[in-house]
């Protein structure tokens, strides 16, 4: 189902080049990362998820939240600070859960999290299979490995999907990462798959097959994903040089890459209807209402 | 009577006995060895498959038992000296104390993190310190210690089994092989649980009207305690004990009771005076009660690491003497 998929891609799309385009309006608190040419992985990877099956996030998690079914009002309405949003605009941009997604902000941390799910998933014979997205940057956190060491140790049903957009912020990857990304999870027995791919299409099926190979062994594997970020780091932060990204839309965009297995008409179909949707979600958050501070039961 | 150690033991027995979602998480947990400390000693013999001895990782071990409880699993984490929280910060400040109400109270992040503190052992400065104050106050974490009052065991059954919030549950070294003291035991006292069950006041029978309000927890607490004894007996300054097991979120209202018939306060603790336990207690207090606080002091270790020289030790952390010297000080007479 081309459609399907693409629908999927434009959303997160739409919705990221709509959150940067409005940003400068001071509607949005705080920052941004947004997800701008890697929508093929989350597309294809959480489109082969099963229901019940589990995600933990990160910093940059628009696109998986999306992809996961959650809704642009909400995750619009979270980054506004509103009521409506995701948790209420008590996390923000970075920090949402709703069903069985979670995210968090620091580098790391959530990779022994994630973790501990997909075992307490496994103990409690659910089924379910956890997936957790980290980036090429991450892997500076020493934790990452000893999360992995566990993960291998107790076979954890996890899929860790490693998404080297090359980048670190400002930092090209050359000046932070010595040595092999799928020797990493190797060395810990945790098979490793790698694919540079702007094709949804061509991302899925290895996902599809990772993703059944952890929930019938019971057991880790990895899933790293060569990918390129269009936009900056979180808005303005982008210090490559103009000509290089225009050389990265032009040769690996995963709209265009997918689009062309659509009619022009099945297209502009799919885009005006997003577009619309998009704009009434957007012009609903703005509308809503600001939570009002109450401090819950803390500890 | 039992030992605080086997109080413990017994408590994570019945807790995993109880409920099959409890799984106990730590370094050199498994039987015979049964930890650093024993506490979790038998554990693993009981219930093999929910005892998991775990790598050298402490901030791992305390985001998979994170993971765990956020999903529906209560997990308690033994972290084998209390030094190595540290290593497991992040977890702790930007993760576990953050879930449930950055998530909308969506979630429920029911974790038991256990681990040893405190000196007096000659471990040194880096397996000796009592780093609980670092965690005091953070918003989404529970801090409790018992002390060898009442039931330290019940203490930690309740944080694993009736509370959803992550607990950090500090154990003091030296409590471990002191028999409980119940209202029996405790001959010279009344023991008077707080009523929002959040610690206790110990009052000496039959004394004058104390003009001192000692407060302390943990091990201090058992010290404070031997204090009071010799501060009415040779000194005849009579004081009243109160003595929190819920360090963090806190009830004031027992302190608060006590100073409105004594008028002055001595805090005691192992960890490091400056921006501590103590300092918070005294500002609560002085905002509550303004010039009805007559006086008011801290006693606590001297600012420097814990050394590993046994008179060096003595020195550094404060002791019975030190607590004597002090109220005598509070309490207007030296």
């Amino acid at each position: 189902m081309p459609e399907a998929a693409y629908r999927v891609l434009y959303t997160i799309r739409r919705f990221e080049e709509t959150v940067l385009d409005n940003f400068a309006r001071g509607v949005f608190f705080g920052t941004t990362h947004t997800y701008l040419g890697q929508e093929a992985n989350a597309a294809g990877v959480i489109g082969q998820m099963a229901s019940g099956d589990l995600i933990f996030s990160n910093h940059r998690c628009h696109g998986h939240f999306l992809a996961y079914g959650g809704s642009p009002h909400a995750l619009f309405a979270e980054l506004m600070g509103k009521q409506s949003g995701v948790c209420a605009g008590r996390g923000g941009s970075q920090h949402l859960h709703w069903r069985n997604f979670y995210s968090n902000g620091v580098q790391g941390g959530i990779v022994p999290i994630a973790t501990g799910m997909a075992l307490a998933e496994k103990f409690k014979g659910s089924g379910a299979v956890t997936v957790v997205f980290l980036g090429d940057g991450t892997l500076g956190e020493g934790v990452v490995y000893e999360a992995l060491n566990m993960a291998s140790l107790w076979s954890a049903p996890i899929l860790y999907v490693l998404e080297n957009n090359h980048i670190a912020q400002t930092t090209p990857i050359e000046l932070a990462l010595a040595g092999s990304i799928p020797g990493r999870f190797q060395a810990f027995g945790i098979p490793a798959q790698e694919l540079d791919s702007a094709d949804v299409q061509e991302i899925a099926p290895v996902a599809r097959q990772l993703l059944q190979e952890v929930r019938a062994g019971s057991t880790p594997r990895a899933l790293i994903l060569h990918t390129q970020r269009f936009g900056p780091h979180s808005k303005g932060d982008d210090t490559r040089p103009a000509a290089e990204i225009d050389r990265l839309r032009a040769e690996r965009d995963p709209l265009s890459i997918q689009a062309a297995r659509l009619s022009p008409q099945a297209r502009a179909s799919i885009e005006r209807e997003i577009d619309q949707a998009l704009a009434i979600a957007y012009q609903q958050a703005l509308d809503d209402p600001y939570p009002e501070f109450s401090p819950g039961s803390m500890a | 009577m039992p030992t605080v150690l086997e109080s413990l033991n017994q408590a994570l027995q019945r807790a995993m006995a109880d409920h099959p979602q409890v799984y106990l998480l730590g370094e050199d947990v498994l039987d015979p060895y049964g930890g650093a400390f024993k506490v979790a000693r038998g554990l693993s013999t009981a219930f093999p498959k929910r005892v998991i001895t775990t790598p050298i990782s402490e901030a791992a071990i305390v985001g998979l038992a994170a993971g765990m409880a956020l999903r529906g699993l209560r997990p308690v984490v033994e972290i084998m000296f209390g030094d190595f929280l540290a290593l497991a910060a992040d977890q702790i400040v930007n993760h576990i104390s953050k879930f449930r109400w950055m998530y909308n109270q969506q979630v429920q992040l029911p974790l038991v993190i256990r681990t040893p503190m405190g000196g007096r052992r000659g471990y040194g400065p880096t397996h000796s310190q009592s780093l609980e104050k670092m965690f005091l106050g953070l918003p989404g974490l529970r801090v409790l210690a018992p002390s060898a009052l009442g039931d330290p065991g019940e203490l930690l059954y309740r944080a694993i089994l009736e509370n959803e919030d992550p607990t950090l549950f500090i154990e003091n070294k030296l409590l471990y092989l002191l028999p409980l003291q119940d209202a029996h035991s405790l001959q010279d006292f009344s023991l008077i649980p707080h009523p929002a069950g959040t610690g206790y006041s110990l009052v000496i029978n039959g004394a004058p009207p104390a003009t001192l309000t000692l407060s302390a927890y943990g091990h201090m607490a058992e010290l404070a305690r031997q204090a009071a004894v010799r501060l009415a007996y040779e000194h005849e300054i009579f004081t009243e004990l109160v003595i929190p097991t819920h360090l963090a979120p806190f009830d004031l209202t027992p302190l608060l009771e006590s100073l409105q018939r004594t008028g002055r306060l001595l805090t005691a603790e192992e960890g490091s005076l400056s921006l501590g336990w103590g300092a918070e207690l005294l500002a609560q207090a002085a905002q509550a009660l303004g010039a009805r606080l007559r006086s008011a002091r801290r006693l606590a270790a001297q600012p420097v690491p814990i050394p590993a020289s046994g008179p060096l030790e003595a020195a550094v952390l404060p002791g019975v003497d030190e607590i004597i010297q002090a109220a005598r000080l509070a309490a207007g007479k030296d």
